[in-house]
């Protein structure tokens, strides 16, 4: 009796798989491989948005899934595979940590168009895309050393890989073009999003002196002390005002959706070709949250810089860089700034090894 | 003594959920469950105070279904560990597992939603005092509560006849049960009151704390208050002293690298976790005083024989 | 009416068979109402979850993938727990076993002939152990709770590694990014069936086979039994209490370790910040849902590493959060605990005010 009703089960299962599979339409398949949950509020809820807008404009032509929290390792080899298994035309894997999985799979699947995130490995199939965020870092460090009265930020970081130790250098180089002694604290809390451990990095560096903080994690809690406090921070990859409405001077917005489109679009016209995008403001791949609670002349100054990135994307490394031990880093281009293992001058922290 | 009063501040906010989540479980401990699920009961009193608060704009509403959702995940592990007498180290770790998923799939709609937050509540006069006012007497209600059920708990443990009772069904469940104590009850009961105050530490981490919602927003706070209960060899008094510690601990790591002591960042954030083996094994090698407090049935299942 | 828990005079062997059934079947039923409440087609959700990913070859590949590090866990958890000694720290000792595999292939990156496998497994497995005897030397020493102490070091390691994989062992051509360099030749693990299917598999079957002989056969399984179930009695027969807290805790922590090094050089292939998505914590579980038992424990493993594929195979199809895979998990585990108990009692529904006879004894402890 119990394997008859068991029989019985699986096959209204099968049924109801089938009648399910066959509703699919002959779209292109576009999919997505998060490191985060799809609504983290940072770095993977902004690659979501991007798959969100592909829906929006290309829903008619395009089905898109994703598959989040996944973690770096074997198990997104597996996942990457699944989903070029399952029919995935295009394949945006978001972190830097699927690279080698990327480039695995890529290789066993030549048809399937990849897309690795922040990575530095390319195929026939596989391109690298990632954006210049550095350049609002240099935005917001202008505004920082006019905003700050102690004339010291407190600057909260996850792990030290390239992309974050460029945006302190770039952040540093920015407020000493207004403030030469501009000083920055700086706290590793060894995650890309606790809360509880990021609002009390903020509340450990207003103690000692900063009066604003800059964050390279994802959660809103270091502005949210900041408007508690009364003191000012910045947003990041997405306007977080809506936490801190009087704090938020601005925020580094991941802006993903216009390059997606673009991709999965080239899919669909069959022009996609294997490349190495490192867009920036100019493309509009990171934008800048409104410039707010802070006086006139400032936002003007900021709109200006912004405006002289958009025309030259490596504005913020025109001038001679001093590394900290006081050596010329001499001449810096892309490939300097992606393998960036040094600070510049003045920053008095010391370099995490 | 002006720069002391923001780290002090820091360092109390820090402490209470800790010594929330500690105190209930102390108190299950006490009747001999030990109940390993308090993270998972803090992460679902973490979201349903969040959506409470959020839904209504009450952040008090907000409290009580934090208080609620912690307790009615603690039934759960009532209903199996006490009625069905499962083992519960595994029901905690279930629970936990439970906990944090549950709390991801109805926190769903609250991600990256600003809360309602909480006022401060000023005690007029007394919060004009110089250094001591302001970390006294001008902090959130829930940090008071949670220093008023300090002083609530150890009365009713050790100056009640229903702390009495608590107490003895901990140490000898099988004396306890002859001398007409339900047993079980009094378990359960001690069970729904650690849910209660893990709930309330969860919904203080999402109401006062960093008042958002975010999936594994307790990042382990849950297992720092099992620890503190063995470190306050299941004191109340001890407990407040342990999670300051343990909050002056966490804050420190981030202090020196703000100052710049050339350490990896790495090895600071470990700190929190050595002096908690470190007080473990001091607190372990006083034999005394743990042969005194600690609960002798902590652990085990007991079935009534009628 | 009330419920009531008979202890059965000797434990059901019916039951014994029919309970994990049960727990599965529950979990099925439930999971089936989780899905309609969150608005979505509870056959198909099912279908996709529990059976679509044993519908192909590669994804039965990728099950075993999956669960060789998590049964390798498992099994050692098992004899701990049986023992009474609450080791859950499997997680760091895993860590531990990656970091001293990897000692070799990162700083004598030119041994790469076959016979560095051997030394990197035996490095993976003595550092798995050296962790693990830091809880089991504290319990013993200094009575330290063993629970709290293991998981703290679970934190510890894991810091350690992220220093490590960050500093000191960053492979220098690497961009600077936080891995180690990839290992190659003898210094990866050969592969025994299709592309990923390692010798790690053969680790897993062989410990499942030593542990359930040990278990059964041995003396040392007799003890462990013994002091785990009855403390004083053990005393009395002359077994040493201490030296068992030893001695699972070296072979968890060891058999821990061997997962580690085997996924470093298995399907990683190198040594990064974080090398295990939880094994250590999925360990615990899949140690219960197994009931202790190492044949158990194998299928357990199976099925978990099941419910992960299950659960992203639902977020491709179905849109739904991966957080469904954890609720499952906490429910299975919930209703194999809760079923287990069906082994030992029986379950009487009492209408109030009738006095049942009392032939109940006390719990087990």
């Amino acid at each position: 009796m119990k394997k008859l009703l068991a029989a019985a089960a699986g096959a209204a299962l099968m049924v109801a798989a089938a009648a399910g599979s066959a509703s699919a339409a002959d779209k292109l398949k576009a999919c997505w491989v998060y490191v985060g949950p799809h609504n983290d509020g940072g770095y993977s809820e902004g690659h979501d948005k991007g798959r969100q807008l592909v829906d929006k404009e290309l829903g008619d032509k395009v089905e898109t899934s994703y598959v989040e929290s996944v973690p770096e390792g074997p198990d997104a080899e597996r996942v990457i595979e699944r989903l070029a298994r399952s029919g995935c035309k295009i394949i945006f894997t978001t972190s830097f940590g699927f690279m080698d999985q990327t480039i695995k799979v890529a290789a066993k699947y030549p048809d399937v168009k990849f897309e690795h995130a922040t990575g530095f490995k390319t195929a026939d199939n596989v391109t690298t895309y990632n954006a210049r965020f550095y350049q609002g870092r240099y935005i917001i460090g202008q505004i920082a050393a006019k905003m700050s009265k102690t004339g010291t930020a407190g600057y909260i970081v996850s792990v030290p890989i390239p992309e974050v130790i460029m945006g302190i250098n770039t952040f540093m180089l920015g407020a000493q073009s207004i403030n030469p002694d501009f000083k920055v604290k700086i706290v590793w809390v060894n995650s890309w999003f606790d809360p509880g451990k990021e609002g009390d990095a903020a509340k450990a560096l207003f103690d000692q002196g900063a009066d604003i903080i800059v964050q390279h994690t994802d959660s809103p809690a270091p502005l949210q002390i900041a408007e508690e406090r009364g003191l000012h921070g910045f947003g990041q990859a997405h306007d977080m005002s809506s936490f801190a409405p009087k704090a938020q001077l601005t925020a580094i917005e991941d802006n993903w959706g216009p390059y997606y489109v673009e991709r999965v679009k080239a899919v669909l016209d069959g022009t996609w070709k294997s490349q190495q995008s490192w867009e920036g403001l100019k493309e509009k791949m990171l934008i800048m949250a409104p410039y707010l609670n802070m006086p006139d002349d400032v936002a003007a100054m900021a709109k200006d810089t912004e405006a002289k990135i958009t025309a030259d994307p490596l504005l913020p490394f025109r001038g001679k860089v001093l590394k900290q031990d006081g050596s010329d880093a001499g001449p810096i281009d892309d490939g300097v700034l992606l393998g960036m293992n040094w600070y510049v001058k003045g920053i008095d922290d010391k370099f995490p090894q | 003594m002006e720069g002391l009063e923001g780290p002090l501040l820091t360092i109390i906010t820090a402490s209470t959920p800790l010594l929330l989540a500690a105190l209930g479980e102390l108190v299950t401990e006490r009747s001999g469950v030990l109940n390993l699920g308090v993270e998972g009961m803090m992460a679902v009193g973490a979201v349903c105070g969040f959506a409470a608060a959020n839904l209504t704009g009450m952040p008090m509403l907000g409290v009580l279904a934090a208080i609620l959702g912690g307790m009615v995940i603690a039934f759960l592990f009532g209903l199996l560990t006490l009625g069905l007498v499962t083992n519960q180290v595994a029901s905690g770790l279930a629970l936990t597992l439970f906990g944090l998923g549950l709390s991801a799939l109805i926190g769903d709609a609250f991600v990256g939603v600003p809360g309602p937050g909480m006022p401060k509540l000023y005690i007029p006069g007394l919060s004009d005092i110089p250094l001591v006012g302001r970390i006294f007497f001008a902090q959130d209600f829930m940090t008071y509560l949670a220093w008023a059920l300090v002083i609530a708990v150890w009365y009713f443990i050790f100056r009640t006849r229903g702390g009495l009772v608590l107490r003895a069904v901990g140490d000898n469940h099988v004396s306890a049960h002859a001398l007409g104590y339900k047993v079980i009850r009094v378990r359960f009961l001690a069970v729904l009151f650690g849910g209660a105050c893990a709930g309330l530490a969860g919904g203080y981490l999402s109401l006062v704390y960093t008042p958002q919602w975010t999936p594994n927003m307790t990042a382990g706070r849950g297992w720092i208050a099992l620890a503190l209960v063995v470190f306050a060899a299941w004191l109340p008094g001890r407990l407040v002293v342990g999670a300051l510690l343990f909050g002056a601990v966490s804050y420190l790591a981030l202090y020196l690298q703000g100052i710049g002591v050339g350490i990896p960042s790495q090895f600071l954030s470990m700190l929190p976790y050595l002096t908690t083996i470190v007080v473990l094994v001091v607190i372990s090698r006083n034999r005394t005083l743990l042969r005194i407090n600690t609960p002798a049935c902590l652990g085990q299942s007991f079935v009534p024989d009628r | 009416m009330r419920i009531e828990l008979i202890r059965r005079p000797e434990h059901s062997r019916t039951m014994v068979v029919l309970s994990p059934i049960i727990a599965i079947a529950l979990t099925v039923i439930a999971g089936f109402f989780v899905f309609l409440a969150i608005g979505v087609d509870p056959l198909q959700a099912l279908y996709i979850y529990f059976i679509e990913p044993l519908t192909a070859g590669w994804s039965i590949e990728a099950l075993f993938v999956k669960a060789v590090p998590i049964i390798l866990v498992a099994v050692g958890l098992s004899l701990c727990y049986l023992a009474n000694n609450w080791n859950i720290g499997a997680e760091g000792q895993f860590a531990a076993g990656a970091i001293a595999g990897s000692v070799f292939p990162i700083l004598v990156p030119g041994w790469n002939g076959p016979e560095v496998m051997v030394a990197m497994l035996v490095m993976g497995v003595l550092g798995g152990m050296l962790y693990a005897a830091i809880p089991a030397l504290l319990k013993i020493r200094f009575g330290a709770n063993e629970i709290l102490t293991s998981l703290m070091l679970v934190y510890v390691a894991q810091l350690f590694l992220d220093w490590l994989a960050r500093g000191p062992w960053r492979n220098p051509e690497g961009h600077n990014f936080p891995d180690s360099r990839p290992f190659d030749g003898g210094q990866v693990l050969p592969v025994l069936v299709g592309s990923d299917v390692r010798i790690s598999l053969v680790f897993a079957v062989v410990a499942v086979i030593v542990a359930w002989f040990v278990l059964r056969r041995t003396l040392t399984g007799f003890q462990i039994s013994v002091l785990g179930q009855a403390p004083r009695a053990g005393a009395f027969a002359g077994f040493s209490q201490n030296r068992m807290i030893l001695l699972t805790f070296l072979v968890s922590g060891g058999l821990a370790g061997l997962a580690g090094i085997c996924e470093v050089a298995g399907p990683i292939g190198m040594l990064r910040t974080t090398v295990s998505p939880g094994y250590g914590f999925t360990g615990i579980i899949v140690a219960f849902l197994g009931r202790l038992n190492p044949i158990g424990i194998f299928f357990a493993g199976l099925l978990l590493a099941l419910s992960y594929l299950g659960g992203e195979g639902m977020q491709i199809a179905l849109g739904i959060s991966d957080q469904i895979t954890r609720v499952f998990q906490g429910m299975l585990l919930f209703f194999v605990l809760a079923c287990d108990t069906l082994i030992y009692y029986r379950i009487r529904f009492v209408r109030t005010g009738q006095h049942p006879a009392g032939e109940a004894k006390h719990g087990r402890a």
